[in-house]
C-alpha cells in the first residue's frame, strides 16, 4: 500500500468513527430540538424526528413562564458578573505579577486558599448572610458572590507575567505610573486572555443553579435555569413546551460558545497544560 | 512631594487588591468561618443561631444512616463520573488529535457540552429516560424506570453528568495530546509501534500531568454537582441518588436544620481537602 492510499484509508476511518461519536454526543441536543417541534401525538408515538415543525410548543412555553424575562435577568447577571470579575481580577492579578509589596506571598496564599473552599460548602452561610441584609430577590445578591473569582485572578496573572519585562521597565523609565502602564499598555495586550476568560465565566454564571434558586423567590427575578426547572415541575408536565423552553435556554449559551470557543479553549488550556 | 509620593507607592499595591480582598472576605472567608461556627451550634428554622451544641451535630452525623448512605452514594457517583468523563474525554482527544478533513468540526462538537446547563440536560434526559414514552426504552424495547428504580437511578444520573462533563475533559486532554513532541511518535513508528501502542506508551505517559490536573478538577466538580440530581430524582428512589450536596440542601432548606447542614458542609470541605492533598502527593510520587 503506498503512502497516499494509507493516508486516505486512515482519514476515512477517522471520519467514520468520529461521525458515529459526534452523532451520539449530539443526540440529546438534536432530540430536544426535534421534540420541541413535534405535536403531542408524535411525542407519545416515540418518534425521533418529524416534519411537522410545530412551533406552537414555543408559544406555549412562553405562555407558561416569562422565559424572555428570565433570559434578560440572566444576561444582566452573567454580563455584570463577568465585567466585575475582569475588573477585580485584572487589578489583583496586576498587583501580584508586577508590584512588590510586603505580605505579597501571604496574600497570594490566601487567594489560593479560596480555591480550596468548595462553593457548595459555604452556600448556606452565604444565603443566611445575604438574606439577613434584606438583599434577596435583587440583582446585587445574584451578582456579588460571583464578582471575583480566584480562577480569574490566576488566569490573568499568567497573562501579565507573559508580557515582556522590558515593556514594563521601559514604561517606568519614561515616567509612566503603574496605573497608566496597567490601563493603557498592559490591558490592551491582554484582550485575548480577557476574551477567553469572559466567555468561560459567562457560561459558568449563565448555567448557575443553586445560588439563584436560593436567593430568588419572586418570579420576575428568576434566572433561566430556575425558570426551566419550574417549567418541568408544572402539573402534568407537557414535554413539547418543556423541550421548547430547554432550547430557548440552550440557544444563547450555544451561540456564545460557538462564537468564542476557539479563543476560550486556547486561553483556558494554555496555563494548565504542560504536556 | 517626594515624601508623599513614596507614601502612595507604599499603599498603591494594596489598592489594586482591595476589591478582590473585600469580595473574598465577604463571600468566601466569612461564610467559611460562619459555616464552621454554625456546625457547632443549633439554629431556629430561619437560620438564627440559638445556642451552642458542641460536637452534638458531628456525633449525630456518625449515626445518621441517611447521611452515611449519602456519603457512600457520593463516593460511587463521583468515582463513576470521574472515570467515565476522563476516559471519554481522552478517547475523543486521541480521535481528533491529527488533522483530517473535518477535524475542526468534530473538535467543536466534542467541546460543546461545556455550553449545556444542568437544568437543560436534566430536562432533556428526564424525557429520554421516561418509563413509558421515553426514547431509551423505545429503542431498547424495555419498560425500565431509569429514574424511579433504585437499581438504575444512580447510573442514569451518572450518564447525564458524564455527558455534561465531556466538554471540559476533552479540551484539556486535546491540548495535552497536541503538546506531545512529534519526534516521540516518529521514533515509535521507526520502532514499529502501531497506533494503539503509540497511544498507550507515548501519549498517555506524556499527558499524565494533565491527567492529574483533570483528576483533581473532576473530583472537586463531581462532589459538588447536584442540580441534575435535584431535577431528575430529588435524591430518590430510596435515597439511591442522595448525593451529599443534595442532603445538605434538604437539611437546611426543607427541614431548617442549618447547624446540622453546616456540619455536613464541613465534612464535604474536609473530604475535598484530603482528596486534593492526596492527589498532589500521588502526583509527586509518580514519575513520568
Amino acid at each position: 500500500m503506498d503512502k497516499k492510499t494509507k493516508k486516505r484509508l486512515t482519514n476515512g476511518l477517522l471520519i467514520a468513527g468520529n461521525l458515529v461519536l459526534a452523532a451520539l454526543l449530539l443526540f440529546p441536543i438534536f432530540y430536544c430540538l426535534s421534540m420541541s417541534l413535534m405535536t403531542n401525538q408524535e411525542i407519545y408515538a416515540q418518534k425521533i424526528f418529524s416534519f411537522s415543525f410545530n412551533i406552537e410548543n414555543y408559544a406555549k412555553a412562553l405562555k407558561m413562564a416569562p422565559l424572555f424575562r428570565y433570559i434578560l435577568n440572566t444576561v444582566i447577571v452573567a454580563g455584570v458578573s463577568v465585567v466585575l470579575q475582569m475588573v477585580t481580577g485584572t487589578l489583583a492579578a496586576f498587583a501580584f505579577s508586577m508590584l512588590r509589596f510586603r505580605g505579597r506571598n501571604v496574600l497570594f496564599l490566601l487567594f489560593l486558599a479560596t480555591m480550596m473552599i468548595p462553593g457548595q460548602a459555604i452556600i448556606i452561610a452565604n444565603y443566611l448572610t445575604v438574606s439577613s441584609w434584606n438583599m434577596a430577590n435583587t440583582y446585587t445578591a445574584l451578582i456579588l458572590p460571583y464578582a471575583c473569582t480566584a480562577f480569574a485572578v490566576f488566569n490573568l496573572r499568567q497573562g501579565f507575567l507573559s508580557l515582556p519585562k522590558e515593556l514594563h521597565e521601559a514604561a517606568m523609565i519614561d515616567g509612566c505610573t503603574n496605573f497608566r502602564y496597567f490601563y493603557s499598555i498592559a490591558l490592551p495586550l491582554l484582550k485575548p486572555s480577557l476574551g477567553a476568560l469572559g466567555i468561560y465565566e459567562f457560561l459558568q454564571v449563565w448555567n448557575n443553579y443553586l445560588w439563584p434558586l436560593l436567593i430568588t423567590s419572586k418570579t420576575e427575578m428568576r434566572t433561566v435555569q430556575i425558570g426551566l426547572s419550574m417549567l418541568q415541575d408544572g402539573e402534568a408536565a407537557q414535554y413539547g413546551p418543556v423541550m421548547a423552553g430547554a432550547m430557548l435556554v440552550l440557544i444563547p449559551s450555544i451561540i456564545v460558545f460557538l462564537v468564542g470557543q476557539k479563543q476560550m479553549v486556547a486561553g483556558l488550556t494554555s496555563g494548565a497544560v504542560k504536556g | 512631594m517626594v515624601q508623599s509620593k513614596s507614601k502612595f507607592s507604599k499603599i498603591e499595591p494594596y489598592l489594586y487588591l482591595l476589591p478582590a480582598v473585600i469580595l473574598f472576605g465577604l463571600f468566601t472567608f466569612y461564610p467559611f468561618f460562619k459555616t464552621i461556627v454554625y456546625s457547632f451550634g443549633n439554629t431556629d428554622t430561619a437560620g438564627r443561631l440559638t445556642g451552642l451544641a458542641g460536637l452534638a451535630n458531628y456525633a449525630k452525623l456518625l449515626t445518621d444512616s441517611v447521611f452515611l448512605k449519602s456519603l457512600s452514594v457520593t463516593v460511587v457517583y463521583s468515582v463513576l463520573t470521574v472515570i467515565f468523563s476522563m476516559f471519554i474525554g481522552v478517547f475523543l482527544a486521541l480521535m481528533t488529535s491529527e488533522k483530517f478533513p473535518g477535524h475542526k468540526v468534530f473538535r467543536t462538537v466534542y467541546a460543546l457540552p461545556m455550553a449545556v446547563s444542568a437544568s437543560a440536560a436534566a430536562a432533556i434526559f428526564n424525557f429520554i429516560f421516561h418509563p413509558s414514552i421515553g426514547i431509551l426504552n423505545g429503542i431498547l424495547g424495555t419498560k425500565i424506570g431509569w429514574l424511579t428504580d433504585s437499581r438504575y437511578a444512580l447510573i442514569s444520573v451518572v450518564i447525564v453528568t458524564v455527558w455534561m462533563n465531556i466538554g471540559v475533559n476533552y479540551i484539556f486532554a486535546l491540548a495535552a495530546v497536541q503538546g506531545v513532541p512529534q519526534e516521540l511518535y516518529e521514533s515509535a513508528t521507526v520502532d514499529g509501534a502501531g497506533a494503539l501502542s503509540k497511544s498507550l506508551h507515548v501519549t498517555l505517559p506524556c499527558i499524565s500531568p494533565t491527567l492529574f490536573f483533570l483528576l483533581i478538577i473532576n473530583v472537586i466538580y463531581a462532589f459538588q454537582q447536584y442540580a441534575q440530581v435535584k431535577m431528575m430524582t430529588s435524591g430518590g428512589p430510596d435515597n439511591s441518588t442522595r448525593v451529599l450536596v443534595y442532603e445538605i440542601y434538604e437539611q437546611a432548606f426543607m427541614y431548617g436544620k442549618f447547624g446540622y447542614a453546616c456540619a455536613e458542609s464541613v465534612i464535604l470541605f474536609l473530604i475535598l481537602l484530603l482528596l486534593t492533598l492526596a492527589q498532589f502527593r500521588l502526583e509527586r510520587k509518580v514519575t513520568y
